[in-house]
């Protein structure tokens, strides 16, 4: 059991929740969260949003009885986790560009503060799509060199990969399929988050399936990063 | 620690909790959060004896108190089991149960018999998968196709044979009577139950295969009387399974006539658990001043 921090409501049905403690993780991977005992009965996968000194932060939206129950929580709440489980965004070099949507920004802060440390990186941008309003912009400058944002349009349409040697990215599927095509035939590798509903969380029951070049993968033990040309998007 | 043992005909289990076929892959995952040694014995993911890769769609839906699963059996198959998995379970001290699926009579005849040649506890015979389109469920819907799969399986291995029963077959108390007749060791049940979920904004079946497989605690006091039932109706062990969540649950099927339990969905809600309902019964049966399981077997 964990404490909770803070718990804040950012708007567009969007939190951050920090909890106490000091835990492990790789920018790209999560952990199963719970707040309550047997039910709902599976625990809500979380990528890892921040982790500082005081602790670990998580940035969801409310879509059911899992994120609602964690959305009235308060600080001094107790929460379990397990993790941090899964492959995250490899240690990567030259100029890169994390692209998230909507929610599928949440893993890019932690992976933003860590790709700005690496040695040979030379240039770090964030491209941001949401569909009402701009949100934590402020946040990500703090590691970025340049964090555009794209309000109600087509986060795709303002990148230009040529730019890049990596990107980055998560949210809806069809906006990383878009970024892969994008890159084909390019020197640019593009890694997606793949977002898939889990119950284990540990690569044991094969519910969160990801098919691959390479056959079936589990989102949850293989990924939820992979290297975006291997994935058949649905 | 109280003696928790239970022999399930010749075998003997450490304990009476054994993780369920299909929430528990070949236990590698869950060994590195905890020592499974600890366990009664594991019943493997669900293994054909081709590879298959599952359904496509989406496989898992939660429901008030429980989960509807898709995910069709998938696989490497008997062979890939045998090259990649059977001796980490080998190496481990606890009972192997390798459950068998199969779309055809063949598919289970050639299944068995490769699997057959290992060193196995235990065959879990499942005639009870909801979420195949052939074979699977449909040998354990009607006693007489039960009958003949099984008649057919107990004389193509001598692996003490354990058969898992549906709770969606027409009558499974005579299901189970009929394993007995030709000859399994033991039955287990229940399987899932054929359920369904439907997206009204879409306005669309929520999995591919329409139907999908309820399990958890939703299901537990269901699973319990057929438990029960079956129990009272045949002389060969029962493992008893249907969202066993707590060791009061794990007690209760005990109590209802089960020599050992399975847990499944609970493992998604703590991947420990298989750990608290061990020591939940080891408690109760101190405090109780109980010196075996036989004590309160089948009492109700």
């Amino acid at each position: 059991m964990a404490k909770i921090i803070s718990n804040k409501y950012l708007g567009q049905d969007i939190h951050v929740m920090k909890i106490e403690g000091n835990f492990k993780g790789e920018m790209g991977q999560f952990y199963m969260v719970r707040s309550w005992d047997n039910y709902p009965v599976l625990s809500r996968p979380l990528s890892i949003h921040d982790i500082d000194d005081e602790g670990i932060s998580f940035l969801y939206r409310v879509v059911g009885d899992g994120t609602k129950n964690f959305s009235k929580l308060e600080a001094n709440d107790e929460i379990k986790l397990e993790g941090p489980y899964g492959n995250g965004f490899p240690k990567v070099e030259g100029k890169v560009l994390l692209v998230g949507g909507g929610m599928g920004v949440a893993p890019l802060y932690l992976a933003a503060k860590r790709v700005s440390k690496l040695e040979d990186v030379e240039k770090l941008d964030v491209f941001m799509g949401f569909r009402e309003k701009e949100m934590l912009k402020g946040e990500y400058e703090k590691y970025a060199d340049n964090v555009h944002i794209n309000v109600g349009g087509i986060i795709t349409e303002d990148v230009d990969v040529d730019k890049y040697d990596y990107i980055f990215t998560c949210g809806p599927e069809i906006m990383m399929e878009k970024l892969v095509k994008m890159a084909e035939g390019k020197d640019t590798k593009v890694y997606v988050s793949i977002e898939k509903r889990m119950a284990c969380g540990i690569g044991a029951c094969l519910v969160c399936t990801c098919k691959t070049k390479d056959g079936n993968k589990k989102t949850c033990k293989d990924g939820p990063v992979f290297l975006g040309e291997d994935v058949f998007y649905e | 620690m109280s003696n928790l043992e239970v022999k399930f005909k010749d075998i003997k289990f450490k304990n009476p909790v054994i993780m369920a076929s299909g929430t528990f892959g070949f236990g590698r995952e869950y060994n590195e959060i905890y020592n499974i040694e600890k366990l009664g014995g594991i019943s493997t993911k669900g293994l054909t004896i081709n590879k298959k890769s599952g359904n496509d769609g989406i496989r898992i839906w939660e429901t008030s108190s429980g989960i509807m699963n898709s995910v069709g059996l998938e696989n490497p198959g008997v062979k890939g089991f045998i090259e990649k998995d059977m001796k980490f379970l080998n190496d481990l001290d606890l009972v192997t149960i390798v459950n068998i699926g199969g779309a055809t009579l063949q598919d289970y005849i050639d299944a068995v018999n490769l699997i057959s040649k290992e060193n196995v506890d235990i065959i879990e015979l499942n005639i009870s998968c909801p979420n195949v389109k052939a074979g699977g469920m449909a040998f354990g819907i009607e006693k007489e196709s039960a009958r003949k799969i099984v008649k057919i399986i107990r004389k193509t291995t001598s692996l003490p044979l354990v058969v898992k029963l549906s709770p969606n077959a027409r009558n499974i108390v005579e299901t189970a009577k009929v394993c007995e007749e030709e000859g399994a060791d033991g039955v287990s049940l229940v399987n899932t139950f054929k359920a369904m979920a439907i997206d009204i904004n879409k306005r669309k079946n929520i999995f591919n295969n329409t139907y999908a497989g309820l399990s958890g605690p939703a299901i537990k006091p269901i699973a319990l009387r057929m438990v029960h039932e079956v129990s009272k109706a045949v002389n060969i062990p029962v493992m008893g399974m249907g969202g066993i969540t707590t060791y009061k649950d794990a007690l209760e099927f005990i109590m209802a006539g089960a020599t050992c339990i399975h847990v499944g969905t609970a493992n998604f809600i703590n991947p420990k658990i298989g750990l608290e309902i061990i020591k939940g019964i080891d408690e109760y049966m101190k405090k109780e001043n109980i010196k075996s399981l036989d004590e309160i077997r089948g009492i109700i």
